[in-house]
């Protein structure tokens, strides 16, 4: 099942409620997805400095701030077993370290304005460990996993990365995820898990990556992955959304002059300022909209 | 009555338009906040007139049977799905699989239906004021479903005997979906239908009617389909 939501601001002025306005939208979508729940916040753009969000597990937090600091310097934010790491270490640098150095953290994504959360649990739980509610930011996407595919674990939650201030979050399953998978291997895209909807994200970043722009690859995905889906994909600019052909998995957008929301239920938008003023409308099956980009 | 989804229990609301007691004569119902709620008015079996001012989720006046409900609002999937009588009348868009197996009554949607609209309806009337996506009335049995704008892919597909009315383009037709000859018993049904639904703008004549060629109803061993 799962529930996907998103929110793109228009209006400055609801930037602080950002994260207020997506923890309602995804404890409301916990009965699509009561098994893991994960989002990205885009904020103000950093200048010269990269973010990167790793989830550190198991680890001390100070253990890791004293590990890190042998290597590179940075400067490190804590929010509960995850990491906001901020350092002009360049992203193909930083991930050689990673690999090479911690193989017990995960770097859940990176880019200039993004940070992404991810963890098991009842979303309702998910948020208020990550305290969501107090973030602020441009726009956001997130999204409730009732697991298929592959098991319960933070690995297996979205959003995933999809490359710098990338993510993608998805409803629905891919059938050919284990092909496509090897297919991508051997291009040299790297898989944490046996998710299909990574796999989608690599497809992604393996398209953006050879120059292909979003829209021009998301309208590829829809001949080459095979299964259902609707997508959520963030940019530091906004998001972009795209439902398969056959259209079984839900979508509805409400819009309105401060904002563009998304979600796989109306209920999750139900709390949102003037919505039933939005002009409310279902994405169109095999048709890619975006906002901001 | 008022009945407010903020103050009261969907479950409680439901239960009670459910167990309307027959002598009684309040007959008229509003539901306030609904906020997307699923099966608002879902089982309904007496005669009354409820009016949902908001929008709700999936199955909203599901299995309805006698009463009168309308949506001030848009619906999500399944709205009056295996409706049996009355009427549902959806002033905004409708997601979906819109009357998806109704046997009868009526329902309008004043604005655009999704996908799957009219799926297997057994007998069913649906009024479209706007368009319908695609698969609409697939494997739709009996009744009628007319579309005041455009029609998505695979009209009808593997349709039984329902009689579909299209005003606006059709995309395409589904598997042994075919145009049908209007004759003039089927320009009165329709301007009955046009007139019930308050439709003054189309006139039935311009309507292009679609029905089953029914080379499906026995197996072909060379059959294309």
């Amino acid at each position: 099942m799962c529930g996907i939501v998103g929110i793109y601001l228009k209006n400055k002025k609801l930037e602080n409620s950002l994260g207020s306005l997506l923890s309602k939208m995804l404890i409301n979508m916990g009965s699509r997805g009561p098994d893991s729940a994960g989002f990205a916040i885009y904020k103000k753009e950093e200048k010269e400095k990269f973010k990167y969000s790793i989830c550190i597990n198991e680890l001390n937090f100070k253990d890791f701030e004293e590990r890190i600091n042998k290597h590179i310097d940075a400067e490190l934010k804590k929010n509960f077993d995850h990491v906001i790491l901020k350092s002009s270490v360049k992203p193909k640098d930083m991930l050689n370290i990673l690999k090479n150095h911690f193989h017990d953290v995960a770097l859940v994504g990176y880019g200039k304005s993004i940070e992404i959360f991810k963890q098991v649990g009842d979303p309702s739980e998910v948020v208020k460990k990550f305290k969501l509610d107090e973030y602020s930011g441009s726009h956001a996407i997130g999204h409730t996993r009732m697991a298929t595919e592959s098991a319960i674990t933070t690995d297996g939650s979205h959003p995933y990365s999809t490359g710098e201030d990338e993510c993608l979050v998805h409803n629905g399953s891919l059938s050919n995820h284990n092909n496509l998978r090897r297919k991508l291997k051997k291009n040299g895209v790297n898989f944490d898990s046996e998710n299909d909807t990574e796999v989608a994200a690599g497809y992604i970043s393996n398209n953006l990556s050879n120059k292909k722009n979003l829209k021009e690859t998301l309208k590829d995905s829809l001949k080459d992955l095979d299964g259902f889906y609707t997508f959520i994909t963030g940019t530091k600019d906004g998001f972009a959304v795209l439902r398969d052909e056959i259209a079984c998995k839900p979508a509805v957008i409400a819009e309105t002059d401060d904002y563009v929301a998304i979600a796989s239920e109306f209920q999750a938008m139900a709390h949102l300022p003037e919505v039933n003023n939005a002009k409310i409308f279902e994405p169109e099956p095999g048709v890619v909209y975006s906002w901001g980009n | 009555m008022e009945l407010d989804l903020k103050k009261l229990e969907l479950r409680n609301v439901n239960d009670k338009l459910q167990s309307l007691d027959r002598k009684t004569n309040e007959r008229d119902f509003t539901i306030i906040n609904p906020e997307g709620n699923h099966a608002i008015c879902a089982g309904l079996n007496k005669e009354m007139n409820v009016t949902i001012k908001g929008h709700v989720g999936y199955y909203c006046a599901g299995m309805n049977k006698k009463a009168n409900i309308t949506i001030e609002g848009n619906v999500g999937t399944g709205v009056a799905e295996n409706m049996m009588s009355g009427k549902v009348h959806v002033k905004g868009n409708a997601s979906q699989s819109a009357g998806a197996t109704a046997h009868g009554g009526l329902l309008i949607i004043d604005g655009d239906a999704s996908s799957r609209c009219g799926i297997s309806m057994k007998g069913a009337d649906i009024i479209v004021k706007g368009s319908v996506g695609h698969m609409s009335g697939f494997m739709s049995q009996s009744g009628n479903l007319i579309v005041c704008g455009d029609a998505g892919e695979a009209l009808g597909d593997s349709l039984y005997e329902t009689n579909i009315y299209i005003k606006g383009n059709v995309k395409s037709l589904g598997a042994d979906c075919v145009e049908k000859k209007m004759d003039k018993k089927h320009i009165n049904k329709l301007k009955k239908f046009l007139k019930d639904a308050e439709i003054k703008n189309h006139k039935a004549e311009s309507f292009k009617r679609y029905g089953s060629a029914r080379k499906l109803y026995n197996f072909k061993i060379d059959n294309n389909y």
